[in-house]
């Protein structure tokens, strides 16, 4: 092996070849990383994209503006439907026949009377006059003006037919038709019909569950970070606990979704369906989220601050109280968001304890019937209406919307206070 | 430290194909104005240096001196490091090592370097032995890499201690014996020019010694450029010292003459151990 | 109501105390406050504990107990027809009486003595939540009043604080080992019961699941019908699927942000990998199911595949998005633990970026990443959602991804929503799959996080 030879290697068109060959695979590989998370990329821009597309007509939603009498007699039965229908006929007089007439109440939603109802309570002086008012269409309806529906399909495979188009032609060239912003669909609760439906309910039900789980699992986590942290012993027990957390963060929701249904409902007879109960399976789901990031917030404070507060005689709990405990808060705290808009996102645990029931009412306290906003949208998801297909993924955007916003805080608090040692 | 390279191309920007006739006959590389900035930070002010085949050459000087960034770019470990600028000449053989004739690949098979802390492969001391030669296409049969792991070893002095134990994890061995397979794992895909920088710095006396002896054995085949804190150590090993200082080299000359008869005063100020 | 009034009550009395307390200190040594042995904030908090932690501590066991003690007097005084049953029928009385006394419709037609029995539990509950709130209000102005008698200028009230403080502490903490026995005890105690009416060897080993069918009288407990070997096959099947797209491009990302991208890039790349982990899982089921499942069906049929609509590669396919990120950080995670020391070596020796990432980075990562991969199963495993709203409910034991298959999480979920009989092996067949399924996580997971630490303190 003398120098010479090896020069040769060195520098010979061989080894110059295998470079090229080797630069090659260089640049394969990197370009399989490129592919890499060009892929995850592009999920990401489909699976919001898709959403977005599907999702955005929810926010609209269609009105008809009919002419109505407020008959006194009908209005005091509250049987106002009758009043709606014979306005809407007033406008397509050509249409006598019963199936015609049966197509044409089928434009307005069964929720329209209630709006009546509604501006009589406001206003009594209304019985017995004739007022403009616009109503909601049905949902059906509301899919053909957005453009769902097609018109040129033969009139036997179309969800609307003739009678009922030509109706709608007929107002909107009287400008009888709008589409006005979905109110509905961010002040109701779940309804059969998905003109009538919204997720408000289900916002507040979110809203308790989370309260609940924050207000349990936050003080205790905290308070087990701390003893972890700062006081617990290194021995045997302590290890225990440490594993048993870790493991603990990684066992499947559903699975405290069946500790939630065996113990709470099961063994201390909770109410179903209760906000109270999911509010405390989602607390100690995330616990473990929380204790972790404390000690890692906690761990982060140097000792150097423990042995100053220690050396003008603070007790080791007044150290901590005083001194190490608001250092690690905007980590704590920072975590606690993160943990929170994971138990937002959360479903499959509150399927098990009966959150997923139907339920129109919007839950007033901690132990009403309740649903929450993820399991709003699996419910709807599996609603065959194209209408409520529309609204799941509305319904997703505002999920999103909100974990974007508690995210947004953890960030933004974690880039103020963030400090380096 | 994170990796930031883009290979192929270097943070400098390749120039014209540069023959350097600067140096003169029996010189290996060579070393022209060469500046090094980390970012806005200068570390190196303009170096010149010759290094001569087949002899031992020390850098010394105290530590953040930059004779470690000097080290590094006569094989364009540089490159690896973010925000690092490399200005100047450095010239193997003749041949501009940032030039478009040389790239990082083929001159770090012809430039090898042990590194202070022994950092053996977490594989079979044959496999790190071995890494080399594979990655080259050096031995093109079974029977070849056996013999080229072998003589590496023999030649670092390990064989008898590791023979039989070759499948064995190199991670497994004394700190000594791991910087020794570190220098066979260098040997082994046959450099021209081994860089050590303080290849000692992390192991005991015993150790160090082995390591001392293997490098004035090596020298008969190799040129070896070697940092060191060590002043002694500099004396024993070396045939030839530059003494830097501040991002500077200060003088350059026959070890005898730098530790007997400094003509900087900063050199003998350091070697009488004024300061360092 | 009473539960707001009573907490409300017990956290003014305890603001009250505190001040009571700290002031009463003072005026104990006339204000000359370096005379007391604890300065007088701990003599509130002393007192105030003593006035809203007695009271605390009753109102927890009392609504824990409260329940199940009002439901044994309002059976206690039915006939006895009703209750000397058995007690799979005694506790179908029990879940009568609580529907009608929270109001829930069942759609039956009540028993008289049952909805008598309601009323008087609505009754008692009532009852008993003013007595807690008359009895936790002394209680608290008793421990209040008690503790402000204490006080003296000797009194040791730091320590009695602070111990107090630290047994709260260590009560905490123990919450999560709770959990974790409220876990094992749970699903051991109704897996029990599953399996004494169906035999854990047809459950583990059996390949016909229809539970539903056990629903009639005459088979309850059929054996044949609780065969989960079709659920296993079924969450391996797409559990592989979704590993296939996890684990290549996950690792792959993990390089090429930790070797490859430059700081600007990795700026922009590593939220998106955020977003994509933060995206809950139900909106992962949505895009399955509506997005995924009719392109892959197309994609199908375009070249002559037959493709159910339910298809494993669909869910597969999404379970392995939501996985990318999870895989993704904890590679990136164990690749940069790998010391630059390794990588200089490779380098030193003339090896490109990719021989040096392939042969030794990857290489000395390897513990370290196959227990990412472990937990990215165990993850995928337990996933619920996603196959809940877009893989099938009939359990086919097939190995071809172009089918519905069902998984052990779906049927977890299908059996326990809705209405239910809380008795019947069809429910209870849902606490021996979540057993199964957290002993497999389980094992995953405490196997997993060891390699981790030990790698960890290889490299640290």
């Amino acid at each position: 092996m003398s120098v010479t030879a090896t020069k040769s290697r060195y520098q010979s068109a061989e080894f110059a070849d295998r470079l090229r060959r080797r630069y090659a695979a260089e640049r394969r590989f990197r370009l399989a990383g490129m592919a890499a998370v060009g892929i995850a990329s592009l999920m990401l821009v489909v699976l919001l994209g898709s959403i977005v597309g599907k999702g955005y007509t929810a926010f609209w939603q269609t009105q008809i503006r009919l002419e109505v009498t407020f008959d006194k007699a009908q209005v005091e039965e509250g049987n106002t439907m009758p009043l709606l229908r014979q306005a809407l006929y007033a406008v397509v007089p050509e249409v006598t026949d019963r199936a015609g007439r049966r197509s044409l109440n089928e434009l307005l939603s069964s929720g329209a009377p209630y709006q009546l109802e509604a501006m009589v309570k406001a206003n009594p002086a209304l019985v017995g006059t004739k007022q403009t008012v616009w109503v909601l269409a049905d949902d059906e309806v509301d899919q053909f003006m957005k453009g769902f529906i097609r018109r040129d399909v033969p009139e036997s495979e179309r969800r609307l037919n003739d009678i009922k188009i030509g109706a709608l032609d007929k107002l909107a060239a009287a400008g009888a038709v709008k589409s006005a912003f979905n109110t509905t669909l961010f002040t109701a609760g779940d309804s059969r019909e998905p003109e009538q439906a919204g997720i408000w309910g289900a916002i507040v039900g979110s809203f308790l569950t989370l309260t609940v789980t924050m207000l349990l699992s936050v003080p205790i986590g905290v308070a087990a970070a701390v003893y972890l942290e700062e006081f617990a012993p290194k021995n045997r027990w302590t290890d225990l606990i440490e594993v048993n957390i870790n493991n603990l963060a990684a066992v499947p929701s559903i699975i405290f979704g069946l500790l939630g249904l065996a113990v709470f409902l099961g063994f201390f007879g909770m109410p179903r369906s209760a906000p109270l109960v999911g509010g405390l399976v989602m607390a100690l789901m995330t616990l473990p989220v929380i204790i972790i990031a404390s000690r890692v917030a906690l761990k982060a404070v140097p000792p150097s601050i423990r042995e100053a507060a220690l050396g003008v005689g603070a007790s080791p709990l007044q150290t901590v109280a005083h001194h190490v405990l608001p250092l690690a808060m905007p980590g704590i705290l920072t975590g606690t968001i993160i943990g929170m808009a994971r138990a937002l996102g959360e479903t499959a645990p509150l399927l098990m304890i009966g959150m997923v029931a139907f339920i129109v009412d919007i839950p007033h306290g901690l132990t009403d019937s309740a649903t929450a906003l993820p399991v709003q949208i699996y419910m709807w998801a599996d609603s065959p209406e194209r209408a409520f297909t529309e609204r799941t993924s509305a319904a997703i955007l505002v999920l999103l919307a909100f974990l974007i916003l508690m995210n947004g805080l953890a960030v933004f608090l974690r880039k103020k206070f963030e400090r380096r040692w | 430290m994170s990796v930031q390279t883009q290979y192929p191309t270097a943070s400098v920007p390749p120039r014209a194909e540069t023959q350097v006739r600067a140096g003169g006959p029996g010189v290996k590389m060579v070393a022209r104005d060469v500046k090094v900035y980390y970012g806005a930070k200068q570390a190196l002010k303009g170096i010149d240096l010759d290094i001569q085949e087949n002899r031992v050459m020390a850098l010394i000087g105290p530590s953040g001196c930059g004779k470690s960034t000097f080290l590094r770019c006569l094989n364009r470990m540089n490159d690896t490091i973010e925000n690092c600028r490399v200005e100047g000449l450095i010239a193997l053989d003749g041949e501009d090592v940032y030039g478009r004739t040389i790239d990082a690949v083929q001159l770090r098979a012809r430039v090898g370097m042990v590194f202070q802390k022994p950092n053996p492969f977490p594989k079979s001391i044959y496999d790190n032995i071995a890494y080399g030669p594979r990655i080259h296409g050096i031995a093109t049969h079974r029977d070849e890499m056996d013999e080229i792991v072998q003589t590496s070893l023999e030649r670092a002095g390990l064989w008898n201690e590791v023979k039989d134990r070759l499948r064995e994890p190199g991670t497994g061995l004394s700190g000594g014996q791991q910087q020794r397979l570190c220098i066979a794992r260098a040997i082994a895909v046959s450099p021209e020019v081994i860089l050590m920088d303080e290849p000692c710095s992390a192991l005991d006396p015993i150790a160090t010694a082995h390591i001392e002896e293997l490098i004035d054995e090596l020298r008969e085949n190799y040129t070896i450029v070697i940092v060191t804190h060590n002043m002694q150590q500099a004396a024993r090993v070396s045939q030839k010292t530059a003494f830097f200082h501040l991002g500077e080299m200060v003088e350059c000359d026959d070890t005898e003459e730098i530790f007997t008869n400094p003509r900087d005063e900063r050199t003998q100020g350091y070697i009488t151990g004024r300061y360092g | 109501m009473q539960i707001m009034a009573l907490l409300l009550v017990l956290a003014l009395l305890t603001v009250i105390g505190f001040q009571l307390g700290r002031s009463r200190a003072t005026a104990s040594v006339g204000g000359r406050t370096v005379e007391l042995h604890s300065v007088p904030s701990y003599h509130g908090f002393y007192v105030a504990l003593w006035a809203g932690l007695p009271a605390l501590l009753l109102f927890a066991l009392w609504t824990a107990s409260e329940g199940w003690m009002v439901m044994q007097m309002v059976l206690a005084g039915l006939p006895g027809r009703l209750t000397h049953v058995d007690g799979q029928a005694l506790s179908l009385l029990r879940a009568d009486i609580l529907n009608l006394a929270h109001g829930v419709n069942t759609g039956r037609v009540p028993d008289p003595a049952v909805a008598a029995a309601a009323e008087q539990y609505v009754r008692l509950r009532s009852l008993g939540d003013w007595s807690l709130l008359v009895i936790g209000s002394c209680l608290a102005m008793g421990g209040l009043l008690f503790a402000r008698g204490r006080i003296t200028p000797d009194l040791r009230a730091r320590n009695r604080v602070e111990r107090t403080v630290n047994v709260a502490l260590v009560v905490c903490s123990l919450v999560a080992i709770l959990t974790t026995i409220g876990i094992v005890l749970s699903l051991l105690f109704e897996a029990m019961r599953f399996f004494a009416a169906v035999s854990p060897i047809d459950f583990l080993f059996g390949t016909h699941w229809s539970p539903q069918m056990a629903m009639r009288a005459d088979q309850v407990g059929s054996s044949g019908s609780f065969g989960a070997i079709p659920l296993f096959a079924g969450t391996l099947l797409i559990t592989a699927i979704a590993m296939a797209v996890a684990v290549p491009v996950g690792l792959m990302s993990a390089i090429f942000m930790s070797e490859y991208a430059n700081p600007t890039l990795r700026t922009w790349l590593k939220p998106i990998l955020e977003v994509l982990a933060g995206i809950p899982t139900v909106v992962y089921g949505f895009f399955a199911a509506l997005t995924m499942a009719p392109f892959v069906r197309g994609l199908g049929q375009a070249v002559g595949l037959d493709v159910s609509s339910e298809s494993a590669l669909a869910a597969g396919i999404v379970m392995g998005v939501m996985i990318i990120p999870f895989v993704s950080s904890l590679s990136d995670d164990v690749i940069n633990a790998v010391p630059q020391s390794l990588r200089d070596g490779s380098y030193g020796l003339g090896a490109t970026k990719s021989e040096t990432i392939r042969l030794v980075v990857l290489p000395a990562a390897l513990p370290g990443i196959v227990a990412a991969v472990m937990l990215a199963v165990s993850r995928a495993i337990g996933e619920t959602m996603i196959v809940t709203m877009a893989a099938g409910l009939t359990a086919n034991l097939t190995a071809n991804p172009l089918e519905a298959v069902t998984t052990v999480t779906t049927q977890i979920a299908t059996l326990l929503v809705g209405d239910q009989e809380f008795d019947s092996p069809k429910t209870l067949s849902a606490f021996g799959l979540g057993l199964v399924l957290f002993l497999v996580t389980l094992t995953l997971n405490m196997v997993a996080l060891r390699v981790v630490q030990k790698y960890r303190e290889k490299y640290d």
